[in-house]
C-alpha cells in the first residue's frame, strides 16, 4: 500500500513502515520552545527528573512572544529560560532575533524529511520545507528534550489540489484563508494537510510558509508540501546539509481530496472572531479600521514587507490609522533596510517594532482599544487575541492590510497593485 | 474513579484564548491565579459559578488554537473534574492527558446546563442523572490510558525514564 508524505516521514523515524491510525514512537530531528511555553516545559523537565537534554544541537529556545519583556513577571520567566539554556548547553535566540517560525527554518537545521516538534501551535510552518513539524504542549516538549522521541498517532491526510494561477493582487494568504473558510476550523482535525497543484508550486517560499503556517487553523496536525528546486535554493542560503525530499506515492491513500481552481480568486478577509469566517474583500470593504498590523509568523517575511512597501511608497497612512510593522526576523529586518523597504514604510507613517510576536498575541506592542477594528496579516482573530476582548480583528494579506492602512477602511488592494506594476 | 458534578455548557470551537487569554498566561506560572480567569471571555462569572468536581460540556473542536498547556492546567486548577466535548483540537487533547485532566469525546447534545452527571473516565461512560440517560464516550487510545493511569506524562517519565508503552 502506498504512503502519504507524513506516513513516509514517520516511518523513517520509527524504524518500520507505518500507516494512518497506528501509534508510533518516533525519533526527533529538532525541538523548539518559545517564551509562552518553555517556562512550563522547564518545570515539567524538573518534574520528570530530567538531567541532560538528549542532544543540545537538536533543540533551541526562542524569546519572541514578549520581546523585549513588557513587565517583571515576563522578565522572571525569560531569566528562567536563559538560565536553563546556559545550564543545558542549548541555543537560545534572545530578544530582537525574530519569531521562532522564521528562526528555525533560517537555522538550516530543518529540511525535507525532517521530523520536528515545537511548543507552539504554528510549528506546522516548516511543512513548507517538506518537513513534518507539529505543535505540542510544554510537557511533550520536556519529554522530547529528555528522550529525543515523541509518540504520534499517524494521521490520515487531506489533500488539497490547487490548480490555475493566482490573479494579480491575490496571494498565498488569500488562498489559505479561502481554503480555511471552505473546510472550516475543524475540517482537517486529527489529519495532515498536503498542499499540491500548480498554484502551490508556483508560490515563492514565503508564500508556501504562509500556507503551511495556517494549517492549524483547519485543525491540521501538519501542512505539507513537496520539495522542489525552490525549496533547495532557499535552504542553500543557510546550510550545506543534505536532505532527501519525500513525495507521496501515486497509490497513497487519502481521507479526502478537494480540488480548486484559483484563477478567479479575489482577495479574502477573515472576519471577527473566527478564522473560518471568510469572505471576499468586497463583503467587508468600507469597514473603518483604526489599526493595521504587518508582520507575524504568517506574513512578516521580506516578500510581504516588499508588497506592502510597494503600495505605501510615496503615500501616507490614513491619519486615523496606526500601522505597526514587525519584521519576522533580524535578518529580514536588515535585508528590508538594505532594500529601502523600512525607509519607505517609516516614511509612510509606520511604527516599526522589534521582530517578534507581541502585536499578534496581545502581550504588548499594539493592544487595541474597546470597539476598535484591526486589520492584520496574522493567523488568528479570536476575541481577545490581541489583548482586548472588545476589539475586532480582520485577517488579510499584506497587500490588503497596506491598502486599508492608506484609506482608513478595509480596501481591495488590486487597484493599488495595478498602479504599482503599471 | 467515578466523578460526579454539574454540567456547564459551552458551544463549538472554544479556543485556547477563551480558555485562558494570552494577556494572563505569558506573565506567570501560578496556575491558581490563571484559574481565576478561565473561560472569562465566554462567561465572566465562570470561575465563581463552578463548584469543585463540575464538568465543562462543549460542542465540537474544544481547545482549538494555541499549544498553551496553561489551558488544561487552568481548567484543572479551577477544580473542573473533566471536559466532555463532541471533539477536541489535537494539541489540547494531548496536553489534557499529559497533565492529568480527563477529556471525553461524546455526544453532548442531550446535556443541558446544570444537569447532574456521573463520569467514569476509564470505562468511558457518562450518566446524566437529571435526564436518566447513559452516554458512551469514544475510548482513548491505549497509549493515552497508560499515561493517564501513570498520573500524567511527567509521572510516566519519572517511572520509566522515557516513553514505555510495551
Amino acid at each position: 500500500m502506498g504512503q502519504t508524505i507524513i506516513e513516509k516521514i514517520l516511518s523513517s523515524h520509527c524504524g518500520r513502515t507505518a500507516h494512518a491510525g497506528e501509534i508510533v514512537v518516533a525519533r526527533l530531528d529538532f525541538i523548539m520552545g518559545q517564551d509562552g511555553t518553555s517556562p512550563l516545559a522547564i518545570r515539567a523537565f524538573q518534574e520528570m527528573d530530567g538531567q541532560a537534554v538528549f542532544d543540545p544541537d537538536r533543540a533551541a529556545l526562542v524569546i519572541d512572544h514578549s520581546a523585549p519583556s513588557p513587565n517583571e513577571g515576563v522578565s522572571a520567566l525569560h531569566k528562567l529560560m536563559r538560565e536553563f539554556a546556559r545550564e543545558k548547553g542549548l541555543h537560545l535566540f534572545d530578544i530582537g532575533e525574530g519569531v521562532c517560525h522564521q528562526l528555525v527554518p533560517e537555522s538550516g537545521r530543518v529540511g525535507p524529511g525532517s521530523l520536528v516538534i515545537g511548543a507552539d501551535s504554528h510549528t506546522c510552518t516548516y511543512g513548507a520545507l517538506n518537513a513534518f513539524s507539529t505543535g505540542v504542549g510544554s510537557t511533550d516538549l520536556a519529554a522530547g528534550l529528555i528522550s529525543g522521541q515523541m509518540w504520534f498517532k499517524v494521521p490520515e491526510t487531506f489533500k488539497f489540489v490547487c490548480r490555475g494561477t493566482l490573479p494579480p493582487g491575490v496571494y498565498a494568504k488569500d488562498l489559505i484563508l479561502f481554503l480555511i473558510g471552505d473546510v472550516t476550523a475543524d475540517g482537517v482535525t486529527y489529519m495532515s494537510a498536503e498542499y499540491t497543484g500548480g498554484a502551490v508550486t508556483a508560490l515563492s517560499m514565503e508564500g508556501r510558509f504562509t500556507m503551511a503556517n495556517m494549517a492549524i487553523e483547519m485543525g491540521a496536525k501538519a501542512g505539507l508540501m513537496e520539495a522542489d528546486d525552490k525549496t533547495f535554493a532557499w535552504l542553500g542560503q543557510f546550510t550545506r546539509r543534505q536532505f532527501t525530499p519525500v513525495s507521496a506515492d501515486p497509490d497513497a491513500r487519502y481521507a479526502k481530496i478537494k480540488e480548486y481552481d484559483v484563477s478567479s480568486l479575489a482577495p479574502q478577509v477573515a472576519r471577527p472572531h473566527r478564522v473560518d469566517n471568510v469572505c471576499p474583500v468586497d463583503g467587508v470593504a468600507g469597514t473603518p479600521v483604526q489599526q493595521a498590523v504587518l508582520g507575524t509568523c504568517t506574513n512578516g517575511r521580506l516578500e510581504d514587507l516588499r508588497i506592502a512597501a510597494g503600495i505605501l511608497a510615496g503615500r501616507r497612512v490614513h491619519r486615523d490609522v496606526r500601522l505597526i510593522v514587525a519584521p519576522a526576523s533580524r535578518r529580514i529586518f536588515l535585508q528590508a533596510m538594505r532594500e529601502g523597504i523600512i525607509q519607505t514604510l517609516v516614511e509612510s507613517g509606520a511604527a516599526v517594532v522589534t521582530p517578534g510576536c507581541g502585536p499578534c498575541v496581545g502581550t504588548h506592542n499594539g493592544v487595541p482599544s474597546d470597539g476598535e477594528n484591526v486589520i492584520s496579516t496574522a493567523n488568528r482573530n479570536f476575541k481577545g487575541r490581541m489583548g482586548n476582548s472588545n476589539a475586532f480583528i480582520y485577517l488579510a494579506s499584506p497587500a490588503t492590510v497596506a491598502a486599508s492602512a492608506l484609506t482608513g477602511q478595509i480596501t481591495d488592494p488590486r487597484e493599488f497593485v495595478k498602479q504599482v506594476t503599471a | 474513579m467515578i466523578l460526579a458534578g454539574r454540567a456547564h455548557k459551552f458551544s463549538d470551537d472554544v479556543n485556547t484564548d477563551y480558555i485562558i487569554s494570552g494577556k494572563y498566561k505569558f506573565k506567570t506560572l501560578d496556575m491558581k491565579e490563571l484559574a481565576k480567569h478561565v473561560m472569562e471571555d465566554l462567561d465572566p462569572d465562570f470561575y465563581r459559578k463552578v463548584a469543585p468536581g463540575d464538568f465543562i460540556v462543549a460542542g465540537a473542536n474544544f481547545g482549538c488554537g494555541s499549544s498553551r498547556e496553561q489551558a488544561p492546567l487552568a481548567i484543572k486548577h479551577a477544580n473542573v473534574a473533566a471536559v466532555l466535548a463532541k471533539s477536541f483540537a489535537r494539541i489540547f487533547y494531548r496536553n489534557a492527558i499529559n497533565t492529568g485532566l480527563p477529556v471525553l469525546e461524546c455526544d453532548t447534545d442531550g446535556i443541558e446546563p446544570g444537569d447532574e452527571l456521573t463520569v467514569d473516565p476509564a470505562a468511558g461512560v457518562i450518566t446524566n442523572r437529571t435526564k436518566g440517560t447513559v452516554i458512551p464516550a469514544k475510548p482513548l487510545p491505549p497509549v493515552m490510558i497508560k499515561i493517564l493511569n501513570d498520573g500524567g506524562l511527567a509521572a510516566h517519565f519519572r517511572k520509566y525514564g522515557g516513553f514505555n508503552f510495551d
